[in-house]
């Protein structure tokens, strides 16, 4: 690939279709559950039945205007449909209800990081509203193809991008970084595995130095990040090929197969769509006033580029701040917990550690945590204080919480006796006892022997039973021997 | 406007029609008085005139996001030339386009 990157300049643009979760469809009211029983989720609009109006859904301008707001994008106030016709099973109107020429969404971007970690910004062209298609079986029935129009008519946003993307690296790069947007602005699951987010590329690559771009191939049907990434760099490598054998680059739309990890003919420019688009004369024009964009902005959440910057000033390293900020119920929790105790730096230890480990363990939910974020401030403020160990505290302390969630911290270190001896009184007993134990010692360390120190601290806390805090404990042992 | 085979052939290609050779004949005849009489509108002075799609000038007609139940399963069947009790039937289809 090096190699190739020396000579040409791959142009790859990016295509993703997602699924917005609202609970009714774009134009009709009938669910949009996914999974549900087949053909159970129809009406007479999405059944593509005559006589019948389309009725665009609310909520999907709001999903799109914060889609639009959180990539910066230009928002279109006079927002009208238009029709796009095709004949296919899966779509009983014979024309998917789209945005031609009035995208609600132009111009933008979102930040990303190239192949070498770099900081990249990819230019959005335009996002718009349409609908999905229902779904074609094949392999359930072996003479016929089998029809579910659950589907049919689900609200989709297409973002299309521009050819900004350099390698498969920056595509699978730039497709992590959406999936994270629309989850934190809930307006799609983001689930590959799913359906609900879809990608379609356009690869071509040039001689260095050329103004003029290459034949563009298409590249649809793949199902995870990592294979949208591999047909990209499969498609480079295939047209570098050609070049190089001073082969012609044929405009056509290829499809990857992830078993043989290639992409294969699906069809050539010839076949292409005639789509005869035409204005959406059922559905009336949509305006999006100023008004509504500031009500939609001002109740935005926050997004995962703000919170990465707010912890990176907070001072937690680049790699704990991206972990933080990885899905946003796990930041809305540090959120949480960093209201209650300005030690942040414990704060992301105990959620990426302990946290983690027991979410992992249960294969539950941040959600469904059953302590809340104010207590594990109380046992960061314990182990700050020097009132419980710091394993202690992640280790019995933090179990018997889990079994006793409503219980203080405080309380139940107490009930398990946990609380460190940090009153020097009593601890500078301990001290003098285990000098007076060990005279011959004490002479050596006073002799310069500073590895000793270990001995002592080792006896203090056998006699003390684990619980002598350990910063108290050496100042006094070293107060006493320096006397 | 004369309309050729090749233009009848195409669109009957995007309707998904089939037609005889004297059927294309019959279409090509229908088709150029129905292209002769809309090019009559051509003959208007049209400068400066938008065109009309909406019948209303109303703006923002949407409806809440909320899940209405109006249709079964099987009365979403029920016109169906060809089902069985969970799915519409259609003739099998190999490559997917969209």
């Amino acid at each position: 690939m090096k190699k190739i990157l020396e000579k040409y300049e791959p142009i790859i643009g990016l295509e993703i279709h997602t699924q917005l979760s609202t609970a009714s469809k774009a134009y009709s009211s009938d669910g949009t559950t996914y999974g549900a029983m087949p053909n159970t989720q129809t009406n007479a609009i999405s059944l593509g039945h005559p006589g019948t109006l389309p009725m665009p859904n609310a909520t999907v301008y709001e999903f799109a205007v914060r889609l639009g707001l959180a990539c910066s994008c230009q928002i279109r106030e006079r927002n009208e449909y238009a029709r796009k016709n095709y004949f296919y099973a899966d779509l009983p109107k014979g024309y998917q209800i789209t945005q031609d020429t009035t995208p609600i969404c132009t111009g933008g971007f979102v930040d990303i990081e190239d192949a070498n970690g770099d900081p990249k910004r990819i230019g959005l062209t335009r996002i718009h509203m349409e609908e999905d298609s229902g779904k074609s079986i094949h392999d359930i029935d072996p003479f016929n193809t089998l029809i579910d129009l659950n589907r049919a008519g689900t609200p989709l946003l297409e973002i299309v991008s521009e050819p900004d993307f350099r390698t498969g690296q920056e595509a699978y790069n730039y497709l992590s970084e959406m999936r994270k947007l629309v989850r934190y602005l809930e307006i799609s699951d983001g689930n590959m595995e799913e359906g609900s987010l879809r990608c379609d590329v356009n690869v071509s690559i040039r001689p260095i130095g050329r103004e003029k771009f290459g034949t563009k191939v298409e590249v649809k049907n793949m199902n995870s990040f990592r294979n949208v990434q591999r047909a990209i760099d499969y498609e480079i490598k295939r047209q570098y090929e050609l070049y190089e054998n001073n082969e012609e680059v044929h405009q056509q739309t290829r499809t990857f197969d992830a078993a043989k990890g290639k992409t294969i003919l699906l069809r050539a420019k010839e076949d292409a769509h005639d789509y005869r688009y035409f204005p959406e004369p059922d559905i009336q024009p949509v305006s999006v006033k100023q008004d509504y964009i500031n009500s939609v902005k001002a109740e935005l959440p926050p997004l995962p580029s703000e919170l990465l910057a707010k912890y990176l000033g907070l001072g937690l390293s680049e790699y704990d701040a991206k972990l933080l900020t990885e899905s946003k119920d796990i930041a809305l929790y540090f959120e949480a917990i960093i209201g209650h105790t300005k030690n942040h730096k414990q704060a992301a230890n105990w959620l990426m550690g302990s946290i983690k480990s027991y979410l992992n363990e249960k294969a539950v939910a941040i959600k469904d945590f059953p302590l809340s974020a104010k207590t594990i401030a109380e046992l960061i403020a314990l182990v700050d204080a020097g009132t419980v160990s710091n394993s202690a505290a992640n280790g019995d302390l933090f179990k018997a919480l889990l079994e006793q969630p409503n219980t203080s911290p405080k309380q139940l270190a107490q009930e398990l006796n946990l609380m460190q001896e940090s009153d020097s009184d009593a601890l500078l007993e301990l001290v003098q006892s285990v000098l007076q134990k060990y005279p011959a010692k004490v002479a050596e360390y006073q002799g310069g022997k500073k590895g000793l120190m270990g001995l002592f601290m080792g006896e203090v806390m056998k006699l003390s039973k684990g619980k002598a805090d350990p910063k108290v404990t050496t100042k006094l042992v070293q107060q006493e021997l320096e006397k | 406007m004369k309309l050729d085979k090749q233009t009848v052939e195409k669109l009957a290609h995007l309707a998904r029609l089939e037609f005889s050779e004297e059927e294309k004949e019959a279409m090509m005849q229908d088709m150029d008085k129905i292209l002769a009489f809309v090019e009559k509108i051509n003959e208007l002075k049209l400068d400066g005139v938008e065109p009309l799609v909406y019948l209303t000038e109303e703006e923002n007609i949407l409806r809440k996001d909320e899940v209405i139940t109006e249709v079964s399963k099987a009365e979403a069947l029920k016109n169906a030339p060809s089902k069985d009790t969970d799915y519409f039937k259609v003739s099998k289809v190999l490559s997917r386009e969209e």
